[in-house]
């Protein structure tokens, strides 16, 4: 009795492990249906989703010009303080003063990618880029101005 | 709670008795994360179990204070991480709750259909994980390659892998991926088509079976008394599925069926998640041809305020009940909150389960509670 479980079981567990084998050995003779990506050898091929949240970008069309009013809406959405905007006045040709971004710092460091700063913009001035290689050797260089240099805001943007 | 000094002592006490005291964690591979257990043993039997928490607490809970109800939200992400869609949800509904918004039908859809997904990845991270606490090298990458498909989606639609803080109250942060219904359909269909292979690389081997039938038998009494949710509970026969018991969302107008096993073994668990995973296709495939058109977000103010009250709502995550309970004093921040986390809970069973088996038994059985330790810490 006891030695034809003893069988039993060693049948059983030869045929189990030769059916898993069978699986892994099918994969093994069809290369073509392994999905395994190279990752740091195809980035020139790597498409991320368009919506991937990787940092807070400003986009600047040709004439330098972007559309963010300096409401602070992103700043006052967002959970852990990473947006400071810095306002300044600017003083018109009529001689009206207006409102104006001098700088709108983005603290990478700081941020969880969770998009409330996009979402709160009343004039999509910023949107989420799909860049996720940000190591760099130095700390300071997480501290980002979105605005470019010299930039300005849109015509009939309020 | 022990502090370090007292540890000391007992070892020294216990070890004049012949017994030993090891440390597992926190950087054992095994326990998924910073999780220390401290397990007395006679020779290779387990005496006692001690879990020590605290290694990646990051005051979740306090921190949520200090932040506005349309803020707080993407926290809770980083509590159970393989089930943050549904964090997410739960906090949520208990701001429309309280609020009274108004949700859109096409949004219910959605965030249903999302929760089932992220239900199965987590699954499937647990399968391949749990195969591999257990020696079996290879249902990981199995396990991972339908998982993928998964994240790619939520990657296409929620604009993230691992976090997405896509729900905000009364709805969406935004629509649908346009391609998201085909990748669904997609990914159905693989998934139904390889999951046979689950069955001949892990449930029919005859290794996994020896170490998982009969090995930390947890009985229903136990379960109810020890507070334990989700798959683990069910394992043991305990009906406590949030989603049928207290429907939220559409899970009343679809028709699934709770699993439910009485052995309440390692291995009555680990069929429980599996069937689980086919009951969530099952939801998947009633709602992917019926969303709703319209709007993905309910018209809501500005700046939220709760009114002044205590607001309680549970949700069902991949690892059980998640509560949440606001109180408010009628501002802009919840007053106090507490979240009520299934892996705690079960992870409390687990000095009942393993006493009295061997130390590689501990293994099987503390796979298969699924732990999330930052959901046990937070």
């Amino acid at each position: 009795m006891f030695l034809k479980e003893y069988i039993k079981d060693v049948y059983n567990g030869v045929s189990s492990l030769l059916k898993g084998m069978r699986k892994t050995g099918y994969y093994f003779v069809h290369p073509k249906e392994i999905i395994t990506e190279q990752y740091p050898d195809n980035r020139a091929y790597l498409n991320l989703a368009e919506r991937f949240k990787g940092e807070v970008i400003m986009p600047h069309d040709e004439n330098n010009e972007h559309t963010c009013t300096g409401c602070t809406a992103c700043e006052l959405a967002c959970p852990n303080g990473t947006i400071k905007v810095v306002t300044k006045f600017e003083v018109s040709p009529e001689g009206k003063k207006k409102k104006a971004i001098d700088t709108l710092v983005y603290r990478l460091e700081l941020c969880t990618m969770c998009n409330l700063c996009i979402v709160a913009c009343p004039s999509d001035a910023i949107k989420m880029a799909p860049n996720f290689e940000h190591s760099v050797f130095d700390r300071t260089k997480l501290t980002k101005v979105l605005n470019h240099p010299g930039s300005k805001i849109k015509e009939g943007i309020e | 709670m022990y502090n370090q000094t007292e540890i000391l002592k007992d070892t020294s006490e216990l070890g004049t008795e012949g017994e030993l005291v090891i440390n597992m964690g926190p950087q054992h591979p095994a326990t998924h994360g910073v999780l220390h257990l401290v397990v007395t043993l006679n020779g290779e039997t387990i005496k006692k179990i001690e879990p020590h928490l605290g290694y990646i607490h990051r005051s979740i809970e306090k921190m949520c204070e200090s932040l506005t109800y349309r803020q707080f939200i993407y926290v809770t992400s980083r509590m159970d991480y393989l089930s943050s869609h549904i964090n997410n949800l739960g906090c949520a509904l208990l701001i429309e709750k309280g609020i009274q918004i108004e949700v859109p039908d096409r949004a219910k859809v959605i965030r249903v259909i999302l929760s089932e997904l992220t239900r199965i990845a987590s699954h499937e991270l647990w399968l391949g994980a749990m195969a591999m606490d257990l020696g079996a090298f290879t249902p990981f990458f199995y396990a991972f390659r339908e998982r993928e498909m998964i994240t790619e989606i939520m990657e296409d639609t929620c604009g993230a892998r691992l976090t997405m803080n896509y729900i905000v109250p009364g709805g969406l942060m935004y629509d649908l991926h346009p391609d998201f219904q085909k990748k669904v359909k997609a990914f159905v269909k693989q998934f139904k088509a390889k999951v046979t292979e689950y069955e001949d690389l892990v449930t029919n081997n005859i290794i996994f079976q020896s170490r998982t039938k009969g090995v930390g038998i947890l009985s229903a009494e136990d379960a109810i008394s020890f507070g334990c949710t989700g798959p683990v509970a069910r394992a043991s026969g305990v009906s406590c599925d949030i989603r049928k018991i207290y429907p939220y969302e559409v899970y009343d107008k679809v028709s699934f069926n709770e699993i439910l096993d009485t052995a309440g073994d390692s291995f009555a668990r680990y069929m429980v998640r599996v069937k689980e995973m086919n009951e969530s296709i099952h939801i998947i495939e009633q709602l992917i041809d019926n969303i709703p058109d319209g709007d993905f977000v309910g018209k809501t103010k500005n700046v939220l305020k709760l009114p002044k009250g205590e607001f309680y709502t549970r949700v069902e995550t991949a690892r059980g009940e998640f509560g949440v309970f606001i109180v408010s004093e009628g501002g802009t921040t919840p007053h106090r909150i507490k979240f009520r986390s299934p892996g705690f809970s079960n992870l409390s069973a687990l000095n009942h389960m393993a006493v009295g088996s061997k130390i590689g038994d501990l293994m099987a059985t503390m796979g298969t509670l699924d732990l999330v330790i930052p959901d046990i810490d937070r």
